[in-house]
């Protein structure tokens, strides 16, 4: 790994007023991605139409493409070219990329999606928010494997997560998500985006060694294996189908065991480097309350109502998703009377937490299928039941 | 001296092979080997750095090849090879990237990327191996399959109108179209090699025999005649209009090269319009200082 600082030419220093959707394709630009392919979806288009428009002048290419499925596709040659790459969609778009989301994840591609999430299933809510795609990210190509998911509850992090987010997938080479919603994608804040040499930004691990040597797929001491660039003279090989450490399909049971564990491995093994929380007032607190993206501010509000109540209410946000934070959650489970776990969906995260908390204390959910946020009130009451 | 030191007892092309990876899994009679050995020649008169050549496969018998050449090569998703090689191409325009798989892959599942990339002029050679069916499952009925072809998933003949693939490459935009057959050796490699010195969208079709399972099912005998039989039943019209380049199910078809004109690629016209448009501050990409 090699940490840099940010290239001044993709840096918009200065305190901005910016959506969550511009913030994302302001913190690629600044993170060093030079490479954009999409296809127009509701609510995500804006951080198309911002790289769009801003690649000019930073130098890189924007390519709106046939869908989604060629979108993901070129980002995965474009990264293998040595580029870091991203794309930006919603939920039919995202349903459509989920095949080469699985070979980005085979071939140890590392790329960074942002799915500016809407109200599902199907065409579903177009120009409104949800968060139903929580669980989808995770599972949703076939077959094991592991992603990393980031969720930002505001403009302001939407720039820095994106960084955070193409970070983590050169570190890993792992496609890395920018999970956030139609809200904070839509919603207008401060954004203070600092100078360049002040943004940290990673380089991949590449390969330096001798070139009839070089192994695609063995994992250094981290798990994580070297990359090489198209185009370098390494003539190396790379497939969807189960390989050996050379990058060459071998069809059998042992080679599935090393290759696809060696996919989970690489992450579990650091997910605590990985994993990011927000917790406040959890010591001594009967209830936490769980919450990611928009709905971790519409929470606010009931947190707030339910401390003047007397109540003794911590909080934990999920900064990343997934890799979720096992630990820390355990420990809470034998400390608190109960979690409290408020999102725009029927409770994917929630089902999480109750098995993280291994029964020591139940998880309420508080669902909501999206279109709008909570109503505070809903999650005051179930924080209400949850602590007696 | 070694047995395996014999010059006689080496493949001719192992330069470009991963023999590590021969045998091959192709059929005996299969024509995609031909089509690779030509690849290969292409590639050594072509003079190119061969650091600087990628290829691209999808899913298929055809996509197999991306792992038997000695190149930088990607084996991507079924229909995927043409977004995956704009990918490569647009981040790094240094790269010849090649495409190279069958026509299930390319127009069938790809068809979409196919067009488009036609019709934005990108810089990459398709080589599209046609054997009128789907064969790495067993035979199915493809967009290519002539009318009356059997096939598993037409047992009673096949009653679909095919793509007539050189049409709808000029139709979209390609600047250079051929077609051939397996045992036009010579005229396939002279094909990739001017598509490998040009700019923009080439697009090859080779017709190959499929003996396994198109000629199986059809009874047409073992893959040596049908190969022959298309090389005999080709009529060779350079330049032929495209739309009369359809197939019969074992009629007589036309090949040749029959589009071969410069437009600017898709860099070009980027790198060309930004300027105009911007000015100064227009940061040019893939372009050398």
């Amino acid at each position: 790994m090699r940490k840099v600082k940010a290239d001044p030419k993709g840096v918009l220093t200065g305190a901005h007023y910016l959506d969550g959707d511009f913030s994302i394709a302001e913190g690629a630009l600044a993170a060093g991605c030079r490479f954009f392919a999409g296809y127009p979806i509701t609510p995500s288009t804006e951080t198309a139409e911002r790289f769009a428009e801003r690649i000019p002048f930073v130098g890189g290419v924007f390519i709106q493409m046939e869908d989604e499925i060629a979108s993901i596709t070129a980002l995965i040659g474009a990264s293998w070219a040595g580029q870091k790459a991203m794309t930006v969609t919603s939920g039919p778009g995202f349903s459509l990329m989920m095949e080469n989301i699985g070979l980005a994840c085979m071939m140890e591609t590392p790329l960074v999606i942002a799915n500016v999430q809407r109200g599902g299933p199907s065409t579903g809510l177009p120009t409104l928010v949800g968060q139903g795609d929580m669980m989808q990210v995770k599972w949703g190509s076939h077959g094991d494997f592991r992603i990393i998911a980031l969720s930002p509850d505001s403009p302001q992090e939407c720039f820095d997560l994106t960084i955070k987010a193409f970070n983590l997938s050169e570190l890993y080479r792992v496609p890395v998500f920018v999970m956030t919603d139609e809200c904070v994608g839509h919603m207008h804040e401060k954004v203070v985006i600092p100078p360049a040499d002040q943004i940290e930004v990673v380089q991949r691990k590449w390969y330096e060694g001798p070139k009839d040597k070089y192994l695609p797929y063995r994992p250094d001491k981290d798990k994580v294996p070297f990359m090489v660039k198209a185009g370098d003279g390494y003539r190396f090989h790379t497939t969807g189908l189960t390989h050996d450490e050379r990058g060459y399909p071998v069809i059998n049971a042992e080679c599935q065991d090393v290759c696809v564990r060696h996919l989970a491995d690489k992450i579990d093994h650091n997910a605590d480097k990985i994993v990011e929380f927000k917790e406040a007032q959890t010591d001594n607190a009967d209830v936490v309350v769980i919450s990611y993206g928009i709905t971790s501010r519409v929470a606010t509000k009931a947190i707030q109502e339910a401390r003047k109540s007397g109540l003794k209410v911590g909080t934990l946000r999920l900064i990343t998703v997934w890799p979720f934070p096992e630990k820390r959650i355990r420990e809470l489970a034998k400390k608190v009377k109960a979690f409290v776990v408020p999102e725009l969906n029927l409770g994917q995260v929630r089902t999480e937490v109750e098995r993280c908390a291994f029964g020591q204390a139940p998880a309420f959910g508080v669902s909501h299928c999206g279109g709008w946020v909570h109503d505070p009130d809903d999650i005051l009451k179930a924080i209400k039941e949850a602590a007696r | 001296m070694k047995e395996e030191d014999r010059l006689e007892e080496r493949n001719p092309i192992e330069n470009f092979l991963r023999m590590d990876r021969i045998p091959h899994i192709w059929c005996p009679g299969c024509g995609i080997g031909t089509v690779v050995s030509s690849f290969a020649e292409a590639l050594r008169k072509s003079q190119l750095d061969l650091d600087k050549v990628a290829v691209v496969s999808g899913i298929g018998c055809t996509g197999r090849v991306a792992g038997y050449v000695k190149l930088d090569s990607f084996h991507s998703t079924h229909g995927r090879a043409i977004p995956f090689a704009t990918g490569l191409k647009l981040a790094n325009p240094e790269l010849k990237v090649v495409v190279f798989s069958g026509d299930g892959d390319i127009v069938g599942i790809g068809g979409n990327h196919f067009i488009h990339a036609a019709r934005r002029n990108m810089d990459i050679v398709v080589i599209c191996v046609n054997n009128f069916n789907y064969a790495m499952t067993g035979g199915q009925v493809a967009a290519t399959t002539p009318i009356l072809a059997n096939l598993s998933t037409a047992p009673y003949g096949n009653f679909e109108y095919p793509f007539n693939l050189p049409y709808l490459a000029e139709a979209c935009g390609a600047t250079y179209v051929a077609r051939w057959t397996a045992l036009h050796l010579r005229r396939v490699t002279k094909s990739i090699q001017e598509a490998l010195g040009k700019k923009g969208f080439s697009f090859i079709e080779v017709i190959t025999p499929c003996v396994t399972l198109y000629a199986r099912r059809n009874r047409l005998g073992d893959g040596l005649n049908l190969m022959k039989y298309y090389y005999e039943n080709s009529d060779i019209q350079h330049g032929a209009d495209t739309r009369t380049l359809a197939i019969d199910f074992q009629g007589k078809f036309k090949v040749g090269k029959f589009i071969d004109q410069e437009k600017p690629t898709f860099l070009e016209c980027m790198n060309t319009h930004l300027q105009k448009t911007l000015g100064e501050k227009y940061i040019p990409h893939g372009v050398k200082p």
